[in-house]
C-alpha cells in the first residue's frame, strides 16, 4: 500500500496541473498579503479564495485523475491485490498530495505573515477540505461510469456546495425568520464542510460581531474547545462517510 | 528682599500656621495600643476640625456616623466591617475626608440602598484612598456638592444585577470630582443621575454586571482618559444634553445588547478622541442630535456605528475606521447626519490628484450589515461567497442601502489622531 501511495503521489505532483495549482495559490497569496499592510485583512481577503479554488481543484482534479487511471486501476486489480487497499491508496496519494501542494502554495504565506490562531485554523482547514473534496469526488466517479458525465456531476456538486447551498440557507432564513432558528442554523452548517469552515475562521475574526444576538449561541457551539472538536469531528465525518460509501461500491463494482 | 528673608518669613508663616492648627484641632489616635479603641467613641470625643487617625485592625461598630467635620484617615488600611448588615459609614456634615480604610462586607437589601461610604446632604466631602470590598453600594453620594471621590478602589462579586448596587452612586449632585477610581463586579461601574457640572477622569470600571458608566440627567459632565472595559452592556448614556467625552477606552463589551456607548436621547455633546476597540457595537445612537464624534479610532469592532434614523445633525468627522465587521448600521434610508473626512480601511476608491482625499464618495452602510439588522441570524452566511457578491452589487448600484449616507471626503490615509 506504501508502495502504491508512494507512486501515485510522485506521479501526481509530477503533472503540470499541480504544478500550475501550486503557483496560483503561492502567487495568490504572496500577492494578497503583499497588497494588504495588514495581515489580518490579508487572510480575509484569502478567506474567499481558498473556500472557493481549493474544493474546486480538489473535487474536479481527483475526478479527473481516476477517471484517466482507470486502465491502471484495471491493472491493479488483476493483481492479488485486495480493492480495498487499491482504493484507499489511490484516496491517500491524491488528497495528501492536493494538501502538500496546499500547504506549499497558501500554507506558506500563511505562516510567514499571518502566524496566528486563525492563520493555523485556515491551514488546517484548507487541508481538511482538500480531503474532503477528494472523497466526495470519490464518490461521484465510481458511481457514473461515463467520464463526462462524472466530470459534469463533480462541477455540479462543487456549485452546490461553494455557492447554491448559501442561496439556500439564506432563502431557508428569510422564510422562517419568524421562528427561533438559531439553532437550526448551527445544524445547516454542519451540512456543508465548506460553511463550516468558514464560520471556525469567522469566529476568530469577527468575534466582536458573532458575539451579538445569535452569536452566542454560535460562540458557544464554535468557539469553545468541544466545538471545536466536534466541528472537527464533522469535517472527519464529512470525508469518512463518503470515501466509506465509495469504497463499498468499488468493492462490489463490476469494472 | 533678600533670600534669607524670604525663607524666614515663609518660615514664620508656617509655624503660624501651624500653632493656629494645633491651638484649634486635636488628633485622635484610634487602635488596641492608644486609649481609645473605639471608632464611635473617638467621634463622640471630637470636635469640628479634628483628626481622627484609625490604626490597623478589624473594627465592627455597625453604623458609624460622621457628623462634623473631621479628618477621618485609616492608618495601614484598618478594616470596617459592616458583617453583611450595615451601612458602614454615614457622612452627614460638610469638610469630611475618608482616607485610607478597607470598608467591606456593607448590609444588602432590595428596599434600601445600603453603602459602603454613604454620603448625605453635604458639600465638600473626601474620600479617598479607600478599598470597598463585597458591598452592596459602594460610595452612594446624594444631594451632595463639591466632593472629591478619588484613588478608591471597588470591589463586589455581584452575580445578578438585581442582588448588587452600583459602585460610584451619584444622585442629585452638583460639582463633584471622581478620578482614578477602579470599579468592579458591581451592576454599574459608576452612575450617575441628575447630577450636574461633574468631572470623571482616570477611572477604570471593568467586568461589572450592567453598565460600565451609566448617567441619565446628568448635564454639563466632563468624562475623560477613563476606560471601560468587559462590562456586561458597555455604557449608557441618557436623556442628557453637553456631555463631553474625550479620550476614553471602551473596549471589549461582547454580547447582544453591548455597547461601547449607548447613547440615547442626548444632545449637543462632543465625543472625542476616544478608543473603541473589540466591541460588539462602538456607538449605538438613537434618538441623538447635534454630537460630534471626531478623531477616535474604531477598531476590530462588531459594528463601529449604529445610527438609528431617530438621530438628526450630528457630525462623524475624521475618525479611524479599521477592522470592523461592519462600518455603519442604520435602520432606514433616511439620514440626516453627516459623514466627513474619515479613513475607512474598507475603502476601495482612488486619489489622482494625490491631495489625500478618496475622490469617490465611501458608503459606509453594505447591504448585508442592512440584511443582518433585520435577520441577526444571518450573520451566520457572512463573508461567504454569495454574501460578498451581494455587496458587491450593492456598492455598484445602491438600492437598498440609504443612497444619502457616504462620505464624500474619506481620507486616503488613518487620520493622525
Amino acid at each position: 500500500m506504501k508502495k502504491m501511495i508512494k507512486y501515485i503521489i510522485a506521479d501526481i505532483l509530477r503533472s503540470r496541473i499541480m504544478i500550475a495549482y501550486t503557483l496560483v495559490l503561492l502567487a495568490i497569496s504572496f500577492s494578497v498579503f503583499a497588497i494588504e499592510d495588514n495581515p489580518s485583512k490579508g487572510i480575509l481577503s484569502l478567506l474567499n479564495i481558498i473556500l472557493f479554488i481549493v474544493p474546486l481543484v480538489s473535487i474536479i482534479f481527483s475526478t479527473i485523475y481516476i477517471y484517466n487511471s482507470g486502465e491502471f486501476i484495471e491493472l491493479l486489480v488483476s493483481q492479488p491485490l485486495p480493492r480495498k487497499t487499491i482504493w484507499l491508496s489511490m484516496f491517500a496519494g491524491l488528497a495528501i498530495s492536493l494538501s502538500l501542494s496546499f500547504l506549499a502554495g497558501a500554507g506558506f504565506a500563511i505562516l510567514i505573515y499571518a502566524m496566528s490562531a486563525t492563520g493555523l485554523i485556515m491551514i488546517a482547514t484548507g487541508i481538511l477540505l482538500s480531503f474532503i473534496f477528494v472523497a466526495i469526488s470519490f464518490l461521484a466517479s465510481v458511481r457514473i461510469r461515463d467520464k463526462a458525465k462524472g466530470i459534469g456531476a463533480a462541477i455540479m456538486l462543487w456549485l452546490y456546495f461553494a455557492m447554491l447551498f448559501d442561496i439556500l440557507v439564506l432563502f431557508f432564513l428569510f422564510q422562517f425568520s419568524e421562528y427561533p432558528i438559531e439553532k437550526g442554523m448551527v445544524a445547516l452548517t454542519a451540512l456543508n464542510p465548506i460553511d463550516l469552515s468558514r464560520v471556525l475562521i469567522l469566529l476568530h475574526i469577527d468575534v466582536s460581531a458573532m458575539m451579538g444576538y445569535t452569536g452566542a449561541i454560535f460562540r458557544q457551539f464554535f468557539g469553545t474547545g468541544s466545538g471545536m472538536l466536534i466541528a472537527l469531528i464533522i469535517m472527519l465525518v464529512w470525508t469518512v462517510v463518503p470515501l466509506g460509501l465509495s469504497t463499498i461500491r468499488f468493492n462490489n463494482k463490476d469494472l | 528682599m533678600s533670600k534669607l528673608n524670604k525663607i524666614s518669613a515663609a518660615l514664620m508663616l508656617l509655624v503660624w500656621n501651624g500653632s493656629v492648627l494645633h491651638a484649634w484641632s486635636k488628633t485622635i489616635r484610634v487602635g488596641r495600643q492608644f486609649g481609645v479603641i473605639n471608632i464611635k467613641e473617638a467621634i463622640r470625643m471630637s470636635a469640628a476640625g479634628d483628626t481622627i487617625l484609625v490604626y490597623k485592625g478589624v473594627y465592627r461598630e455597625g453604623n458609624i456616623v460622621i457628623d462634623k467635620p473631621l479628618v477621618f484617615k485609616g492608618i495601614d488600611k484598618p478594616v470596617l466591617d459592616g458583617v453583611n448588615k450595615y451601612e458602614v459609614l454615614s457622612v452627614r456634615s460638610p469638610h469630611v475626608v475618608v482616607d485610607g480604610f478597607h470598608i467591606k462586607s456593607s448590609g444588602q437589601s432590595s428596599m434600601q440602598d445600603i453603602a459602603g461610604i454613604r454620603v448625605y446632604n453635604t458639600h465638600h466631602v473626601t474620600v479617598r484612598n479607600n478599598l470597598l470590598d463585597g458591598n452592596f453600594f459602594g460610595i452612594y453620594l446624594q444631594q451632595s456638592k463639591h466632593c472629591v471621590i478619588e484613588d478608591n478602589r471597588l470591589l463586589a462579586y455581584g452575580k445578578a444585577e438585581h442582588l448588587i448596587g452600583n459602585g460610584i452612586h451619584c444622585w442629585k449632585s452638583d460639582s463633584l470630582t471622581i478620578s482614578g477610581n477602579r470599579a468592579q463586579g458591581h451592576r454599574d461601574g459608576i452612575y450617575l443621575e441628575f447630577t450636574t457640572n461633574t468631572r470623571v477622569y482616570r477611572n477604570v470600571s471593568h467586568e461589572n454586571l450592567r453598565y460600565g458608566l451609566h448617567f441619565m440627567f446628568a448635564h454639563h459632565n466632563t468624562y475623560t482618559f477613563n476606560t471601560f472595559s468587559s462590562n456586561g452592556a458597555g455604557v449608557a448614556v441618557m436623556y442628557t444634553h453637553h456631555v463631553h467625552m474625550q479620550n476614553n477606552t471602551f473596549k471589549d463589551n461582547w454580547g447582544d445588547s453591548a455597547y461601547g456607548i449607548l447613547l440615547k436621547e442626548i444632545s449637543d455633546s462632543q465625543i472625542e478622541n476616544n478608543r473603541f476597540s473589540g466591541n460588539t457595537t462602538g456607538i449605538f445612537m438613537e434618538g441623538a442630535s447635534r454630537i460630534q464624534i471626531k478623531k477616535n479610532e474604531f477598531r476590530s469592532n462588531g459594528w463601529a456605528l449604529k445610527i438609528q434614523a431617530s438621530c438628526m445633525e450630528n457630525q462623524v468627522e475624521a475618525n479611524n475606521f479599521q477592522g470592523n465587521t461592519f462600518d455603519v448600521a442604520t435602520n432606514s434610508s433616511l439620514v440626516l447626519n453627516t459623514f466627513d473626512k474619515n479613513y475607512w480601511d474598507k475603502y476601495e476608491g482612488y486619489d489622482l490628484n494625490k491631495d489625500g482625499v478618496g475622490d469617490v464618495p465611501y458608503r459606509p452602510v453594505s447591504l448585508y450589515s442592512m440584511i443582518v439588522e433585520r435577520f441577526p441570524a444571518a450573520m451566520i452566511l457572512f463573508r461567504s461567497f454569495m454574501v460578498s457578491l451581494l455587496d458587491r452589487t450593492e456598492k455598484m448600484v445602491p438600492g437598498i442601502t440609504p443612497e444619502q449616507l457616504k462620505d464624500t471626503l474619506p481620507a486616503m490615509k488613518p487620520v493622525r489622531l
